[in-house]
């Protein structure tokens, strides 16, 4: 048995290419930010980008112009506001015209449900009364063969590569994680390749009942990253940091300071330890 | 002059909508502050739901996002994301769902999508989230919103979540599982659809606010219902246990969090 794991930055260097289509999922906790920084550093351009909940990380990632294409359904900075370099990019092609793919929760969650059971689409009673179906024609319908209801249908979501970010795994690579789990279990099972950033690697995972365990045979990669979710948080290991949302609306609003900031933190730091010491300096 | 402001009276407004044991999907923001208003008051067994999928929950402090730590900590049960919504929400297990919106036109649809025309916006919103299934599916939505005559709008500028649609019974005519917005609390009063038209219409107001007041503040003629019921003051305990719970969120959002290691 080999071993999965391996650094972060050979796991994106080793399944992330330009134009791939990539969903980091997270709700809330368990952002994986480090990774997110690692592809900026490596420079990943034309990404199709997928996630429920757009927030800093892909505000960043839009920002420093790796994206082309996002698929979403809530872009915002939770209890704070805008994301101010999503809208740059949707309202001024700045820096880079992004394409959008605009959905609800309900309807990504039955995407990824679909991409994971192997199915080539998913149906929900979901977009009643909404205008979405009209800018987006991959919102279509279909009638239930047993009863004619007519119910929404959308493409199953297969990204090339998910990537999280989880509590523990072992060195076979299997990945347990608990508290808020957002989608993260269907984007993983609906990915064509897995990569998991974990606060520590064990021996081995005690039993896991009804935790989340992904097993390992569908991760490709795993890479130890303490802390790697930060400004988001890791349940058992480290609270959200509010504050540091909050600041990110100042950080982000204008492009100079946005970029001064990333310059700094994030192309000038080799690794996410680095990021994380380099913030400390400022605090 | 009174010793409340119009946001403390909207908030208690709210919260005495909900009773005690419904269950009740919560939206960030204003929602969030009446419904754990409500579950700190008159109604200790309301089940919370934040779409992160904490159930249940009794957080002590209200949550910057919808899926701070406070909450799953605080949690009956913390479910995956998918099930909230098919088996909770499509399933029609849900009583209530609780919503803010940018803009609220006169038959209650929402728009949290764009301003402006939505392939070249003015402003880029955040877009519908959960809010489209949630105002399909719930029992009823309550929907809060400050108004202004550029929140209260004779037209949206999309509309990401179905109030009653063109109205006089479109919505009935659909396949949503839930009657739509029943109450529309703003910081004047409450509005509630006409019971044939379901076009929304003045019901109550705040003590101290007028029709004209209501008027002013909302961007389609306003029409009354026959009679407009005065909305209580808030009570010294309601008073007393939202400030309570401000002041403590206040100072948990305040104290600095540690960088791990």
């Amino acid at each position: 048995m080999t071993s999965k794991v391996t650094t972060l930055g050979e796991a994106i260097a080793a399944h992330v290419r330009d134009g791939a289509c990539v969903a980091l999922e997270g709700f809330t906790h368990l952002i994986p930010f480090a990774a997110g920084h690692e592809i900026i550093r490596q420079g990943r351009r034309n990404l199709h980008l997928v996630r429920m909940t757009p927030d800093l990380v892909y505000d960043q990632m839009i920002g420093m112009g790796c994206a082309s294409k996002l698929t979403f359904s809530w872009g915002g900075n939770p209890g704070v506001g805008s994301l101010h370099r999503l809208r740059d990019a949707v309202e001024h092609q700045w820096p880079v015209p992004l394409e959008i793919d605009e959905h609800t929760h309900a309807g990504v969650a039955a995407a990824y449900s679909a991409g994971a059971a192997g199915l080539p689409f998913a149906t929900l009673r979901g977009y009643l009364g909404t205008d979405l179906p009209s800018v987006n024609p991959r919102i279509r319908s279909v009638d239930c063969p047993f009863t004619g209801e007519r119910l929404a249908a959308v493409p199953a979501l297969n990204p090339d590569v998910t990537i999280l970010h989880a509590q523990r795994a072992d060195r076979r690579g299997n990945v347990a994680m608990h508290g808020i789990i957002g989608a993260q279990r269907e984007a993983a099972f609906a990915a064509r390749a897995l990569i998991v950033t974990v606060e520590e690697i064990v021996e081995e995972l005690p039993p896991a009942m009804n935790g989340i365990v992904l097993p390992h045979w569908i991760v490709s990669a795993v890479a130890q990253c303490p802390g790697g979710a930060y400004p988001s948080y890791v349940h058992d290991h480290y609270a959200r940091d509010n504050g540091f949302y909050q600041r990110w609306d100042t950080i982000a609003r204008e492009r100079e300071s946005f970029l001064g900031w990333m310059d700094r933190h994030v192309l000038g730091s080799r690794d996410h330890a680095t990021f994380l010491a380099s913030l400390r300096e400022v605090a | 002059m009174s010793d409340w402001t119009r946001d403390e009276m909207m908030t208690v407004a709210a919260a005495r909508l909900l009773w005690d044991g419904c269950v009740c999907f919560v939206g960030i923001g204003l929602p969030s502050a009446a419904c754990n208003l409500a579950r700190l008051t008159h109604a200790p067994d309301v089940v919370l739901i934040y779409e992160s999928g904490t159930v249940g929950t009794r957080p002590d402090v209200l949550p910057l996002s919808i899926g701070d730590g406070e909450l799953a900590d605080t949690a009956a049960c913390v479910i995956p994301l998918p099930e909230v919504f098919s088996y909770l929400l499509q399933a029609g297990r849900v009583d209530v769902g609780f919503l803010g919106a940018a803009q609220v036109d006169r038959h209650g649809n929402l728009n949290s999508t764009v301003i402006g025309p939505y392939v070249a916006p003015k402003t880029r919103l955040p877009g519908a989230g959960g809010a489209t299934e949630i105002a399909a599916h719930a029992g009823q939505t309550f929907v809060m919103l400050k108004a202004t005559p550029r929140s209260l709008v004779a037209k949206l500028d999309f509309r990401t979540s179905a109030g009653f649609l063109e109205g006089n019974g479109a919505r009935a005519r659909t396949t949503m599982r839930g009657t739509g917005p029943q109450s529309v609390i703003t910081d004047y009063g409450v509005l509630k659809p006409h019971p044939a038209t379901d076009e929304l219409q003045l019901a109550a107001l705040f003590v101290g606010t007028t029709v004209d007041e209501a008027r002013t503040a909302t961007g389609w003629p306003l029409k009354v219902a026959a009679t407009v019921e005065t909305i209580a003051p808030p009570t010294s305990v309601e008073l007393e246990t939202l400030r309570a719970l401000h002041a403590r969120t206040r100072e948990a959002h305040s104290r600095p969090v540690r960088l791990p290691a």
